[in-house]
C-alpha cells in the first residue's frame, strides 16, 4: 500500500466550548489533489490549517510526512517549510518586493545563499508569470497578481504539500482564472495539494477525491466525478445545487 | 434692499482694491504703533480708535472674499486664511499679535541686549544679558570637567560626528559595519576616551561631568539601549508563555507608574542601601540604568501599538514559510510595526531628552542643571531668564533636529512601498 503523506486520524478541536472539528479523518497519498467545500463556518479552513498547525487540536492525530503534529513537537518550523499555505488575502509582506517576498525565506530558513535563493524566486516568478514585477512592492499589483506572487513564495521553499485556503475568493472575478490556471499548472506537475474552495470546474479538472465538509464533520468524501455526479448525501446535493 | 451688493465677481475691479488697501491699512496701523509707537488715526476717538485696525481689517477682508474669483492667488488667499467670517478674523488677530510682539523680542534678544564684556557690571543694557552665557559657556557644555582634558570629549563628539556623517554617503553594503561601530563599539570607546583612567589619560569622575557634553551622554546611551529593551518588552507583552508575559507586565506597569524623578532619587540615594557593603556602581551609571528602564517601558508601549495594529496574516504567513518565532519577529513583524510607530517612538525620545535636566536631583548637573548652578553665583545673580532662554534655544533645536529626521524617515520609509 502507498504511504500517506498526511493522516488525521479522529481528530477534535474546540474554541472554547465551540467545537468546530468533530471526528475528522483524512489519509492524503503523496500527489494526491484533494478539494474542500462546504458552506461557510463548517471549519474548511480550521481543518487545513490544523495541518501546519497554525491551530491546535486537542484530540486525535494529526501525522504530516511522518512526523505527529502535538505540543512537544520539536522544530514544527520544519514541518511547515515542507507545507506551503495560500491565504484567502494573500499575506504578502507589503515592506518587501516580491522578489524580496520569494527569496526571504530561502534565507533565513533554508540556508541557501542570497544569489541561489533569488535565483530560486525568479524561477518561482517565471513559473506564475509575474518575473516581470519581481522588483515592484505588493501594493502595486493587482489582486490576481499579488495571489500568484503568494503562490510562488510558497514554492520557493519547494514544499511536499500545498494547502489552499479560498485562494479566489477575495479576487475580482476577472482575475480568478490567471490563478486557477497557476494552480491547475502545478496540480499538474504531480504537487499534493489541500484545495479549499467552490471553483468546482477547477476541482473537476484537477481534484482526485471530493469532501464535503458541515458543521464540523466531513459529510462526505468521495472521487471527483462520483461526487458531482451521484452524490450520497442530501446535503451535498443542497449544498451542490445552491452553487453549481 | 440691498445697499452694497454682495462681493462677486461683477465688482470684482473696485471690491478687491478697496479690500486690500483697508487690510493693508489696518495692519499698517498696528505696524506703526508697534514699531515706531506711532498711532497714526489719533483723530478717531479712543475707544473706536482702539479697535479700528480689527474692524478696517475685518471690513477688507470681507471684500476680497470673492468665490473662485479666477485670480488664483486671491482664490488661494481666500481659501487658507478668508474662508469665512470668524477665519479672518483669525487671521487679523494673528497677524496683530506676531506684529505687536516682535518688537519687544527684538529689543530683548538683540537691539538692548549686551554682548561685550565680562560681568554682570557690564551688562548696562535694558535687553538680554548674553555676557552670562558667553562667560559661562565653557561650563554649560563640559560642566566641570577639567578644561584640559576636554579635548577627549570634542575628540569623542567630532568622531562621532564624522562617522554618522559619513555612513550618510556610503554603500548599502559598508553602511552595516558603520552602524555596528556606532551601536556596538563607539558608545563604550568614547566613555572610555571621556572617562580615562587607562591609556596615559587622566581618570575624570563621572560626578565632574556635566553641562550639553552630558545631555547629550546621557540621551544617547538611554536611547541606545532603551530601544532594544523596548522592543523585547513590547514582544514579552504580547508572549503566549504566561511568565514572560506576567513579568512582562509587571516591569512596564511598574516604571510606568512611577514619576521619574522618584526613580532617580532612588537609584541614587536608596539602590546603594541595598548592595553589599565594599560594592560601588557609579552614579552616573545608576541613573542611567534608571533612565534607560523608565524610557524602556514608555517604549515597550509605543512599540505593542505596532504590533498590535498588524494584520494576524502576517504573523501566519510568516509561520507557514518555516520561521521561527525570532525570524518572524526580526523580518517580518518588527520591521513593519516599528514603521507604524515611528511618530510615537520619536515622541518618546523627545521626552527622553528633555526629561535628562531631572538629574539634578542626585547631583548631576546637565544643561540646565549648570545654568541652575550658574544663576544662583553671587556675581551673577539675576540671570535666569538669558539662561533659561539659552536652555530652552538648544533644547529646542536638539528637539526640533530629532523630530525632522523622524519625519524624514517616515517618509523614506512610506515612499518605499
Ligand atoms: N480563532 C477562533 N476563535 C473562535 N472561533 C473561531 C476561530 N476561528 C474560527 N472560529 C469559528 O470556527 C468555525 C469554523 O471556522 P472556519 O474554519 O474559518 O470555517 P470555514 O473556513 O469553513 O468558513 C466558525 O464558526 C468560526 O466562527
Ligand atoms: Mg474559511
Amino acid at each position: 500500500m502507498m504511504s500517506k503523506i498526511i493522516e488525521l486520524k479522529n481528530v477534535n478541536k474546540w474554541f472554547d466550548k465551540f467545537q468546530v472539528l468533530k471526528d475528522i479523518d483524512l489519509e492524503v497519498a503523496p500527489q494526491e489533489k484533494i478539494v474542500i467545500c462546504g458552506p461557510s463556518g463548517s471549519g474548511k479552513s480550521t481543518l487545513i490549517r490544523c495541518i501546519n498547525r497554525l491551530e491546535e487540536h486537542q484530540e486525535g492525530n494529526i501525522i504530516v510526512d511522518g512526523t505527529e503534529l502535538s505540543e512537544s513537537t520539536k522544530n514544527i518550523e520544519k514541518i511547515r517549510a515542507e507545507v506551503g499555505m495560500v491565504f484567502q488575502q494573500f499575506n504578502l509582506f507589503p515592506h518587501l518586493s516580491i522578489l524580496d517576498n520569494c527569496a526571504l525565506a530561502p534565507i533565513w530558513v533554508k540556508k541557501l545563499p542570497k544569489k541561489q535563493a533569488e535565483e530560486i524566486a525568479m524561477n518561482n516568478l517565471k513559473r506564475v508569470q509575474i518575473d516581470d514585477q519581481a522588483l515592484k512592492f505588493p501594493g502595486q499589483l493587482s489582486g490576481g497578481q499579488q495571489q500568484r506572487a503568494a503562490i510562488a513564495r510558497a514554492l520557493c521553499m519547494e514544499p511536499k504539500i500545498m494547502l489552499f485556503d479560498e485562494p479566489t475568493s477575495a479576487l475580482d472575478p476577472e482575475m480568478i482564472k490567471e490563478v486557477l490556471d497557476v494552480m491547475v499548472d502545478l496540480a499538474k506537475g504531480g504537487m499534493t495539494m489541500i484545495v479549499v474552495t467552490h471553483e468546482m470546474g477547477f476541482a473537476k479538472e484537477v481534484a482526485d477525491y471530493m469532501i464535503f465538509m458541515d458543521e464540523g464533520k466531513i459529510v462526505e468524501r468521495a472521487k471527483t466525478k462520483e461526487f458531482f455526479e451521484n452524490p450520497k448525501s442530501e446535503r451535498t446535493k443542497l449544498f451542490l445545487s445552491q452553487i453549481l | 434692499m440691498n445697499l452694497i451688493a454682495k462681493p462677486s465677481k461683477e465688482n470684482i475691479r473696485t471690491y478687491v482694491p478697496i479690500g486690500l488697501s483697508l487690510v493693508s491699512l489696518s495692519i499698517l496701523d498696528v505696524f506703526a504703533n508697534a514699531f515706531f509707537n506711532l498711532n497714526l488715526m489719533a483723530f478717531f476717538p479712543s475707544q473706536l480708535n482702539y479697535f479700528l485696525p480689527l474692524i478696517l481689517g475685518f471690513i477688507g477682508f470681507y471684500l476680497i472674499r470673492i468665490e473662485f474669483s479666477g485670480v488664483r492667488s486671491l482664490d488661494i488667499l481666500n481659501k487658507n486664511i478668508n474662508s469665512n467670517n470668524f477665519n479672518a478674523l483669525l487671521t487679523l488677530f494673528t497677524i496683530f499679535i506676531i506684529i505687536k510682539s516682535i518688537p519687544p523680542m527684538l529689543d530683548w534678544f538683540i537691539l538692548e541686549a549686551n554682548f561685550v564684556g565680562n560681568s554682570k557690571d557690564d551688562c548696562t543694557g535694558d535687553g538680554a544679558c548674553w555676557v552670562f552665557i558667553k562667560v559661562w559657556f565653557n561650563r554649560f557644555m563640559y560642566g566641570l570637567y577639567p578644561d584640559a582634558e576636554q579635548w577627549r570629549i570634542n575628540t569623542a563628539f567630532l568622531i562621532l560626528f564624522v562617522v554618522v556623517g559619513v555612513s550618510f554617503f556610503v554603500t548599502e553594503k559598508l553602511k552595516k559595519y558603520f552602524i555596528f561601530f556606532l551601536v556596538f563599539v563607539f558608545p563604550f570607546l568614547g566613555i572610555k576616551l571621556i572617562s580615562g583612567g587607562s591609556f596615559g589619560l587622566e581618570y575624570v569622575e563621572s560626578a565632574a561631568w556635566g553641562g550639553l557634553s552630558l545631555t547629550f551622554i546621557i540621551s544617547a546611551f538611554a536611547i541606545l539601549f532603551c530601544f532594544p529593551i523596548g522592543v523585547i518588552l513590547a514582544l514579552g507583552r504580547r508572549s503566549s508563555l504566561p511568565a514572560i508575559k506576567y513579568i512582562s507586565i509587571g516591569f512596564i506597569e511598574l516604571w510606568r507608574g512611577v514619576p521619574l524623578i522618584t526613580v532617580l532619587f532612588m537609584s541614587a540615594v536608596m539602590f546603594p542601601m541595598f548592595l553589599p557593603d565594599g560594592t560601588f556602581i557609579d552614579k552616573l551609571i545608576r541613573v542611567l540604568i534608571a533612565i534607560t528602564l523608565f524610557e524602556a517601558a514608555y517604549m515597550a508601549e509605543v512599540v505593542r501599538g505596532g504590533l498590535q495594529a498588524l494584520p494576524k496574516g502576517q504573523y501566519e504567513a510568516a509561520k507557514s514559510l518555516g520561521m521561527g518565532y525570532w525570524r518572524m519577529n526580526a523580518l517580518i513583524i518588527l520591521p513593519q510595526a516599528l514603521k507604524l510607530v515611528i511618530p510615537g517612538i520619536a515622541n518618546t525620545l523627545l521626552a527622553l531628552v528633555k526629561d535628562t535636566p531631572l538629574i539634578f536631583v542626585v547631583g548631576l548637573m546637565e544643561l540646565a542643571g549648570m545654568i541652575g548652578l550658574a544663576k544662583t553665583n553671587p556675581k551673577w545673580l539675576g540671570m535666569a531668564m538669558e539662561g533659561y532662554v539659552f536652555a530652552g534655544l538648544v533644547f529646542w533645536v536638539i528637539c526640533y533636529a530629532m523630530s525632522r529626521y523622524s519625519q524624514n524617515l517616515e517618509k523614506k520609509l512610506s515612499t518605499e512601498r
